[in-house]
């Protein structure tokens, strides 16, 4: 612990601890001062000046080092008559700071006329107009006129790309920095810098394409004017006109709490979402949100989406039909098949949706499989992260071992939490088949070739050497693993390996301790805590059922099976996507921001969303669906909304009868301080009022948990290259794919490659290629990459190519 | 940069192995030794050298008066008309200089060969009008200056410049 | 007529052939320090001399080298040759003519605080300076008066020269810090001073080349020597880069106390065209300027006196000013300097500046309008006290002194003669 100061704030006592800046002593006492260039989570540089305050410091005796005193006893306080940044001081013990006397005041107030000399008064077309700081701080205390010429005023650029998401009004530029530095401190991409300098500097991108990161939307929260906007909100609307819904990513496990803003089209007479921004959960996602969390969110809103209910008529075609004649349908197709009726569900589903799908198999004696390319969720559930885990919180004396993932590509605000963690000083060892993002952060790095992950998890602690040492002796030890380059069955091991390793170094069921899967989607875990189990033979399985009902799920697309068309097929979708188009029933559903639900994030926190935009069409959610069904069938389901079912699964699921509602929607104040009075502290960031969610309880609180058999067979792969899947950010995928204003940034080159393969080959960047795995075949383009080891072809999913483990490929160029 | 192997080694050995990202603006005025500034090209390559953002590179060449990004004449001629060199004439030789050549402060000699810049103090305030002259691979003081002496001097580079290019044919 | 402390070559020609420097006793001091003494008691020395830095601050080396964590190493030196302040010299003079005692300073300076490697930070502009050192430095290196074991001892030093590539600002010290870590020249918050976090986080003594020439002289004469040549307030010698509107401009060596009498017309030749002496800017562009009555040329030139004048020694750049100029001129340069070489990084050097500028040149060649007299004042005095470093809180010295001092350059009122 460190130790406490007390000092006094504008006649106020206040005790914080060591090392705090006077900015944030005052903040935590509720006083505001005011901010462009300081941010909490970035480092202070004191550039802006506006947050000049008077500091008075007690004084000591040289020689005894004693305080000097008063007459009354009290220590001497001494003002240098010098105004200092608040933003820089650390408090000291018994220091006096006034934030709001007539020099102080004097000084904002000359800060902020310097500031408005060459900024331009275009604020009735900006888009931070409602929500700008220098707004806000001139309306405060600006001297309300102005004495610098308007002719005089300096002309920059107004409508300058810095990139495909991101544009900069120079003239706006107050130049605070923040976004530069968050670039450098936080995303670790330095691609933002200043060019020039004095009054000409503005911001600039040099990197290839410009403004190339992944975490480009955070700036424009912390741009404290309109110099950054991002492209898909660019005079769209105002801030005054949306309304809010808070919500929970739906891209990766992370659950990153986002705040969605719509508003009604007068045009098109819809409500629209024009942007998606972060709510703060200093336990998930802090004040950050990822691109594609940020500007993926079109999909929902795709022409293609289906609004209602379709059925195969006697030609074969699926035609729309009522709810009523779709549910009768169903009834009898299931009650005709009540034998081998199969349920598989996706990780995109909320937990109602998928209690119902559950309660609806299990009433018809049904299995429930779940879709998912990795293993482990019944280990994450024994030895997850244990109660009162934030990553936030891990540092120096913790080791977290990140194995068999690209964690910035595959959950990006992971990678950004378990590189700050050891900058913080925790030991991270990252163990991957090649170079990722996260090996700048590492202190260790574990290179093994593809397909031995788990080996490389079960040898690495057996040995003498430094990094088994650091992995020891870590008090706290925090392991993620993911599908890089696996099969489902190859990951089982891995899962099971790295919970064994825990269990055996007894780093389970403790606080910053356990087991994180990298889930290919957003509710992976909430799926297999509602039932619902992947399985190996996947392909059999879908291929024996007489019946199936296939929700948030598209085997036929992922190649997966080829033809359901012979069975009974439901299918629950938002587009009619390959297997939809087999049906014999198609119902369309709500999309995840068309109705409200729970998710149960990668770190097992339950977190809840609200509904942004009204149904479309005809739509119903999944839930609902799946409750209609069940009733037409007879069976005894849950009647009633998304808060019926899931107080209902408090009621029934083990782990979450922990959980209550209200638990769920407690929002506790955090740090740093989030509100719209305080604009200029932490930008345009949405304060969260509707709960940070519930960590889940992990088995090992309660029992002993044992270590489970592995089986260290090695994959065996024939001469040649070898293709393995991996995941990528940014892929074709539905969901990105319908967001327009990703398309720049979007994947174009299905296979990457080593340069020496490359040449080997006779191919180049972006050679057209044929690359066929035995029978399958799939053109596609090539990129080089240097991290690529020799003899392997990653092949990105969700980019036309199927490819669910290592396989041995053959790349031929295409002329 | 590749054929300058040798001093990026020299340059590099000068700092603590962890600190090359020192050698950046040693780095910048040799990728300026070719045509007398940075092209992106150099930015790429000085960046894959130090282990730096192209960003990170380009930012000093903005910010340094030194480091051009964009070809000027073959001399830079930079005028120093800062207060202490004014009240030694500077701003006449500068108007005169520059009438003599038919440029403007800023501008670059038809035959490409020589521009003229206003620059602020170059620490000569006691033999003014002076200038420093930057090439490609250097900068050199030219003190106690007349106009006639400095046009003299650009005949003579011209005059080189000339033989040279006969000399090419 | 005494000998000269830091221009020595103007007694001793060839004094920068190291044969002629060693002649004269040259790098004996450094072997002395290394093989005799203990690395405080170097810095013991050079506090008692008195010796104060001459960049600009004044404040004490020896103070300044024994504030050097000695909880966190490595140690580094860094010598000042950014010298950029318009009106100053003198460094450049000292390392072209007098560069191995200069040399020598760094050396002796390198090995009171225990630094094995010390950089000469110089203006990019001073390339050719940079190539001479670095030939001196080798040859230093060939003679083994540096490198690895010096003269027997475990102690190793490397000196390197580093070009900056043309920022005034590089000469404060976290910019050149900035700078020489291959970051644009911005000045970092202070504290920490660079003594416990300077270059690459470590600590780190930043000094005047004309500083480091000092300190061969004091090891080898004494500090008591050094005090005596100055003043009770003002130890030793300084050399005073004058220039402007004097016959004689040059740097001029005096010892503290001389006056700016003696600087301008003994040593400068007094006014051209013998015309009448209107100003004095003690410190470069960054000077309260002073009005030149008999009072102030004849003060003893101190920093306690200098700063009772209203004005700073500062890195003794003395420009001169006479009776043909007029200070609306005189502070529409100083602005323009300021506002080309203002690094941005603070609000009010970067826009104050650029609105100076507007209004300096506004009221140098335009009519001059009482107004915007007054708001040049008022933009002055608002950008004074706010600034992140030095160079903002000096740009407007000049101006609002030029406006309270010479109101009649301003179409003001004229003040009362001054009675001193």
């Amino acid at each position: 612990m460190s130790e406490k100061i007390t000092l006094t704030i504008d006649n106020q006592q206040v005790t914080v601890e060591q090392g705090t800046k006077i900015i944030d002593a005052a903040k935590s006492a509720g006083i505001d001062i005011s901010v462009f260039c300081y941010h909490p989570k970035l480092e202070s540089v004191g550039a802006c000046r506006i947050c000049l305050v008077e500091v008075g410091r007690t004084q000591q005796d040289r020689n005894t080092g004693e305080l000097l005193l008063e007459e009354d006893g009290t220590p001497r306080v001494y003002f240098s008559g010098t105004l200092e940044t608040a933003c820089t001081i650390p408090v000291a013990e018994g220091m006096v700071v006034r934030t709001d006397n007539e020099k102080v005041n004097k000084a904002r107030e000359d800060i902020l006329e310097f500031i408005l000399t060459s900024h331009p008064l275009d604020c009735p077309v900006c888009d931070k107009g409602g929500e700008c700081s220098l707004q806000e701080l001139t309306f405060s205390y600006g001297l309300g006129e102005s004495r610098f010429p308007l002719e005089e005023k300096i002309h920059l650029g107004k409508h300058i790309p810095l990139g495909d998401l991101i544009y900069l009004d120079q003239e706006r530029c107050i130049q605070c920095g923040r976004c530069v530095r968050f670039q450098k401190e936080i995303a670790a991409d330095p691609v933002l810098a200043f060019y020039n300098r004095g009054r000409k500097a503005n911001i600039v991108s040099y990197s290839n394409p410009p403004f190339d990161s992944y975490w480009s939307g955070n700036t424009t929260d912390l741009c404290p004017v309109g110099a950054l906007t991002t492209k898909d909100f660019r005079f769209e609307a105002r801030i005054w006109e949306m309304e809010s819904a808070p919500s929970i990513c739906s891209h990766c496990p992370v659950g990153c709490n986002i705040t969605i803003n719509t508003r009604w089209d007068p045009k098109t007479g819809q409500k629209t979402i024009q942007r998606v921004m972060p709510r703060q959960n200093e336990w998930v996602n802090e004040l950050w949100i990822c691109d594609k969390g940020r500007f993926a969110h079109q999909f929902t809103s795709g022409k293609k989406r289906l609004t209602k209910p379709l059925a195969r008529n006697s030609q074969g075609k699926l035609k729309s039909v009522s709810w009523q004649k779709a549910f009768k349908i169903a009834s009898e197709g299931l009650k005709s098949h009540t034998d081998g009726l199969v349920t598989l569900a996706g990780g995109r589903l909320t937990n109602e949706d998928l209690f119902q799908l559950s309660q609806l198999t299990d009433g018809l004696a049904g299995k429930k499989i779940l879709d998912s390319s990795l293993a482990g969720g019944d280990l994450t559930a024994r030895v997850g992260l244990g109660q009162g885990s934030n990553i936030k919180d891990v540092g120096p004396g913790s080791a977290i071992l990140v194995v068999a993932c690209d964690l910035e590509e595959e959950a990006p605000l992971w990678w950004l939490r378990v590189k700050a963690a050891a900058e913080r000083g925790a030991t991270l060892i990252v163990a991957n088949p090649r170079e990722t993002k996260l090996d700048r952060a590492a202190n260790h790095i574990l290179r093994y070739a593809y397909g031995e992950e788990t080996k490389t998890v079960v040898d690495f602690t057996k040995k003498g050497n430094k990094i088994a040492r650091a992995f020891k002796e870590a008090e706290n030890v925090i392991i993620l693993f993911g599908s890089e380059g696996m099969s489902y069955s190859s990951s089982i091991n891995l899962a099971q390996a790295c919970a064994n390793l825990l269990i055996s170094t007894k780093h389970v069921g403790k606080k910053n301790n356990g087991l994180l899967a990298v889930w290919p989607e957003a509710n992976t875990q909430g799926a297999r805590d509602m039932g619902f189990i992947p399985r190996e033979n996947l392909p059999e399985v879908l291929e024996s059922a007489e019946a199936l009902i296939i929700a948030g799920a598209d085997p036929v697309g992922d190649g997966i099976v080829e033809d359901l068309s012979e069975k009974f097929l439901i299918v629950q979708e938002l587009f009619l996507t390959d297997t939809a188009a087999q049906a014999d029933l198609v119902f369309p559903v709500l999309a995840v921001t068309e109705k409200p639900g729970s998710f149960t994030s990668g770190e097992r926190r339950v977190q809840l969303f609200e509904a942004a935009l009204p149904a479309q069409g005809e739509c119903l959610a999944d839930y609902e669906i799946a409750g209609k069904l069940g009733e037409a069938l007879g069976l005894n389901m849950v009647q009633g909304s998304a808060e019926q079912i899931l107080k209902e699964i408090i009621k029934s699921q083990p782990n979450y009868e922990s959980l209550t509602l209200a638990a769920l929607r407690e929002a506790p104040e955090q740090q740093p301080f989030v509100a719209k009075e305080a604009l200029s502290y932490t930008g345009t960031v949405f304060k969260n009022t509707s709960g940070v969610g519930v960590l889940l309880p992990v088995e090992a609180e309660k029992t002993e948990i044992s270590l489970e058999k592995i089986s260290l067979t090695k994959t065996k792969f024939g001469k040649g290259l070898i293709a393995v899947p991996v995941t990528r950010l940014y892929d074709q995928g539905t969901m990105v794919r319908s967001s327009e204003v990703l398309h720049p940034r979007l994947l174009t080159s299905q296979l990457i490659i080593n340069p020496t393969d490359a040449e080997k080959a006779g191919l180049t960047s972006e050679s057209q290629v044929k690359i066929s795995f035995g029978k399958r075949k799939f053109e596609a383009v090539v990129d080089l990459d240097n991290s690529v080891p020799e003899g392997v072809v990653l092949v990105p999913r969700s980019m036309g190519i199927l490819l669910v483990g290592p396989e041995n490929a053959v790349i031929k160029a295409v002329k | 940069m590749a054929k300058y192997q040798k001093e990026i080694q020299k340059i590099l050995a000068k700092y603590p192995p962890d600190q090359k990202r020192s050698a950046v603006m040693p780095l910048l005025f040799l990728a300026q030794r070719k045509e007398g500034f940075v092209r992106k090209q150099a930015l790429s390559e000085i960046s894959q050298i130090l282990d730096l953002q192209e960003t990170e590179v380009a930012t000093l060449v903005g910010f340094y008066t030194l480091f051009h990004d964009h070809q000027a004449g073959t001399y830079r001629i930079q005028v120093c008309t800062d207060l202490c060199c004014a009240l030694r004439g500077s701003e006449d030789f500068l108007a005169v200089l520059c009438e003599a050549l038919e440029i403007k402060p800023g501008e670059t000699t038809q035959d490409g060969l020589v521009t003229v810049e206003e620059v602020k103090c170059l620490a000569a305030c006691d033999k003014a009008p002076m200038y420093q002259v930057q090439v490609k691979d250097g900068i050199s003081y030219h003190e106690n200056c007349s106009v006639d002496n400095t046009l003299g001097m650009i005949q003579e580079w011209r005059e080189d410049s000339n033989g040279k290019e006969e000399g090419a044919i | 007529m005494s000998e000269y402390v830091l221009l020595r070559h103007r007694d001793i020609p060839n004094i920068k052939d190291l044969k002629v420097y060693q002649e004269q006793g040259g790098f004996e001091s450094f072997k002395k320090a290394v093989t005799t003494l203990e690395p405080v008691q170097v810095t013991d020395i050079i506090k008692t001399s008195g010796l104060r830095g001459r960049g600009g601050a004044g404040f004490p080396t020896g103070l300044k080298w024994s504030f050097m964590d000695q909880g966190n190493w490595p140690h580094y030196v860094v010598a000042n040759a950014d010298e950029s302040e318009p009106g100053t010299f003198k460094d450049r003079e000292i390392i072209e003519e007098n560069p191995l005692q200069f040399l020598e300073g760094v050396a002796i300076g390198s090995y009171a605080v225990g630094a094995n490697a010390a950089y000469i930070y110089l203006r990019g502009e001073f390339w050719q300076l940079a190539e001479f050192l670095d030939t001196k430095i080798s040859e230093l290196e060939r003679a083994g008066l540096l490198g690895e074991k010096l003269f027997g001892t475990d102690y190793s030093l490397k000196i390197h020269t580093h070009l900056g590539a043309g920022a005034y600002i590089c000469g404060e010290e976290t910019a050149l810090l900035e700078s020489m870590e291959g970051k644009r020249g911005q000045p970092r918050i202070r504290p920490p001073f660079p003594p416990s976090f300077g270059l690459y986080g470590k600590p780190t003594v930043v000094n005047n080349v004309e500083t480091f020439a000092n300190v061969p002289r004091i090891m080898e004469k004494g500090p008591d020597w050094y005090r005596e040549l100055g003043t009770e307030d003002s130890a030793g010698v300084k050399v005073f880069s004058l220039s402007g509107r004097v016959k004689k401009p040059g740097n001029y060596e005096m010892p503290f106390g001389s006056t700016y009498r003696e600087l301008i017309f003994t040593h400068g030749g007094g006014i051209v065209n013998d015309a009448q002496i209107k100003a004095i800017l003690p410190a470069g562009a960054s000077s309260a300027i002073l009005r030149a009555t008999d009072n102030v040329l004849d003060t003893p030139l101190e920093y306690a006196s200098i700063r009772n004048l209203g004005s700073d020694v500062g890195s003794g750049s003395v420009i001169v000013i006479d009776e043909t100029v007029s200070m609306d001129w005189v502070i529409k340069k100083t602005i323009d300097f300021f506002k080309h070489e203002s690094c941005g990084k603070c609000t009010p050097c970067r826009e104050g500046n650029y609105w100076m500028s507007h209004l300096t040149r506004q009221i140098a060649f335009g009519e001059k309008n009482e107004d915007q007299i007054q708001l040049l004042y008022d933009v002055a005095k608002n950008i004074q006290g706010k600034c992140l470093c030095a160079l903002g809180e000096f740009s407007v010295m000049g101006v609002l002194t030029s406006i309270e001092r010479f109101p009649e350059d301003f179409g003001r009122e004229p003040k009362e003669p001054d009675k001193g």
